[in-house]
């Protein structure tokens, strides 16, 4: 089944094309991987499926609905959420509070008497906060973290949204690199429980063979390449362009 | 700080401004006044916590004070014009409110600051209807069906203004531990996040503003029930800068800080027009460039600062 489609899409910024007729169906349930030098247009089109930017030409199908021109916040409530290259915190609550107000949101913002912290939201928080092994800085005011922990609190803000689509932008960029692959373990832990999907952009080869279940190659503003990691990121061009490796096939090639 | 010790300290405040009206019975206007101005403090406290200040909330204060006015000869009852005048402000608050919500800084305090005007030129200007600058009295009304002696009546409004200082303050102290008032400090840091988390910025801010216009119409109807006489300086662009600087005078740090500071603004007002009446203005701002400069948490973060080390100690 597919979860969302996304057909055409054109966004130019003045005369640079970030979205040069995308087009991509994102499967139910899978991890996908998108890979790109800086400036391929990989954020814009998240950008785009979480409805900060409207495209100028395509559409975008979600479970079968059209998403194009709808704002961000009703995206949210279809269970689409994302995370951020630079994450974005609210910097003077502290990391529980950052999960809470999303789980808050989630299930009754509307409330001015109950406390935000009250047990139940503060349990639940509490317990993404775990998985994500970030108990140690729970009462943390978010401006006091370190890259990667932000990074980590931005990915766990979203996840608490209870997304069944996750879009994530760079999740491991500022995290240490001894970290990585158990944050991302961690990660796709969690996401396969909850059986959530997930789009995430990766520079990573390490990560992205091992986690992805299929990779996009991304390239001025098109998908160059798209398939399994193993067939993708063997491709001798995609090595060549994206990669920086160039390989005797890739000479033949060229 | 705990719930107990909010609740200890609100009944001494409490004991302490009775205590101080009954010793020195002039000081019961002068309290009354400084409450009702409190309270329109409390809404400023509410919007700096989204990061907005509003120059312009002197507006609500004098809607109310003017529906006070207004409408006491026809309703001659308090416990029915203030609600009233309450209503009425809020309700102007969520028009005005709708439309200011959209912006941000130095717009949302500007266009705050234009609309308050321009009620204040509709004030002075409609003499038929306003009476212009003599303003207008307000006749004597009854305190729960009952008409009570000018001193009685006194004791009634402060009494009455205690308990909606102490309610108000109860709910905004629960109002910002909420996912609302959670989401209001959240839209001064990272606005944009929030509606990705699915939460309307703006909707937010609105619900504070609509909160803190009924908040200033129960102040200003307070004012107009106190003075007997409203008059178009309450809607004056100064008015609603003292309300701004009555909010950072006593720190927005804590539901006690607005009632603190006005307060001390209104006890240090009353002293100083007497003593000093020329050099009082300039005690103001080197007030205000002292709390600025050197306590920024305001007269509550300092108390705060001496309890806290006097604990140490
Ligand atoms: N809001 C914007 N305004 C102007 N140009 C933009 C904007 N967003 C992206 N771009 C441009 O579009 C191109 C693609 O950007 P982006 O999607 O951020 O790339 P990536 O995430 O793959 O590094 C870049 O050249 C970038 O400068
Ligand atoms: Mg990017």
């Amino acid at each position: 089944m597919i979860l969302l489609s996304a057909k055409g899409l054109k966004l130019a910024f003045g005369g640079v094309k970030a979205a040069d007729g995308i087009d991509l169906d994102v499967r139910n349930g899978e991890f996908l991987a998108i890979i790109g030098p800086n400036g391929a247009g990989k954020t814009t089109f998240i950008n785009m499926v979480t409805g900060y930017l409207t495209p100028q030409a395509g559409e975008i199908h979600y479970d079968g609905q059209p998403l194009v021109g709808l704002a961000p916040r009703r995206l949210v409530r279809l269970g689409i959420a994302r995370s951020f290259q630079l994450p974005q915190l609210f910097l003077e609550h502290t990391v529980a509070e950052n999960v809470a107000l999303a789980i808050a949101a989630r299930e009754g913002l509307w409330s001015p008497i109950r406390p935000l912290m009250r047990s139940a939201w503060r349990a639940e928080a509490d317990d993404i906060l775990a998985q994500f092994d970030l108990s140690d800085i729970a009462e943390r005011r978010a401006d006091t973290l370190n890259e990667g922990a932000r990074k980590l609190t931005d990915i766990a803000m979203a996840v608490a949204l209870k997304p069944r689509l996750i879009l994530m932008d760079e999740p491991t960029s500022g995290v240490a690199a001894s970290e990585k692959i158990s944050i991302v373990e961690t990660l796709v832990r969690v996401l396969r429980t909850a059986g959530v999907t997930a789009v995430f952009v990766e520079h990573d080869m390490d990560v992205v063979s091992r986690f992805a279940d299929r990779v996009a190659v991304w390239s001025q503003g098109k998908i160059a390449a798209l398939g399994p990691p193993g067939a993708v990121l063997t491709d001798p061009n995609v090595l060549r362009d994206v990669i920086g490796i160039e390989t005797e096939a890739g000479h033949a090639a060229a | 700080m705990s719930r107990y010790a909010d609740l200890v300290l609100t009944l001494l405040a409490a004991a302490f401004v009775l205590a101080l009206s009954w010793a020195v019975p002039w000081l019961r206007f002068v309290m009354t006044i400084a409450i009702a101005k409190g309270l329109a403090v409390l809404g400023i406290l509410l919007l700096l916590r989204a990061g907005q200040v509003s120059f312009g909330h002197a507006l609500y204060l004098s809607l109310a004070a003017y529906v006070v006015a207004f409408m006491a000869a026809r309703i001659p009852e308090v416990l029915l014009l203030l609600p009233l005048a309450a209503v009425v402000a809020a309700s102007i608050g969520l028009l005005v409110g709708l439309f200011v919500s959209r912006y941000r800084a130095i717009f949302f305090g500007m266009l705050n600051l234009a609309l308050s005007m321009v009620f204040y030129s509709m004030l002075d200007k409609f003499y038929e209807v306003t009476r212009g600058g003599d303003g207008i009295r307000v006749p004597v009304t009854s305190f729960a069906g009952v008409v009570l002696s000018p001193d009685q009546q006194s004791w009634a409004l402060l009494i009455l203004a205690l308990v909606l200082a102490v309610g108000f303050g109860a709910f905004v102290r629960l109002y910002l531990l909420s996912p609302m008032g959670s989401a209001l400090s959240a839209l001064k840091t990272r606005e944009a996040r929030l509606e990705f988390m699915g939460i309307p910025a703006r909707r937010i801010l609105l619900s504070a503003y609509v909160l803190s216009a009924f908040m200033a119409g129960c102040g200003g109807a307070l004012i107009a029930l106190s003075t007997r006489h409203v008059t178009p300086a309450l809607a004056y662009w100064t008015a609603s800068g003292e309300l701004v600087f009555i909010a950072i005078l006593g720190g927005a740090g804590s539901v006690f800080g607005p009632f603190l500071g006005a307060l001390a603004y209104e006890l240090t007002r009353t002293y100083a027009a007497a003593l000093v009446a020329d050099a009082w203005q300039m005690i103001l701002g080197t007030v205000l460039l002292v709390v600025i400069l050197f306590a920024p948490g305001g007269l509550w973060g300092i108390g705060r600062a001496l309890v806290v080390r006097g604990r140490q100690a």
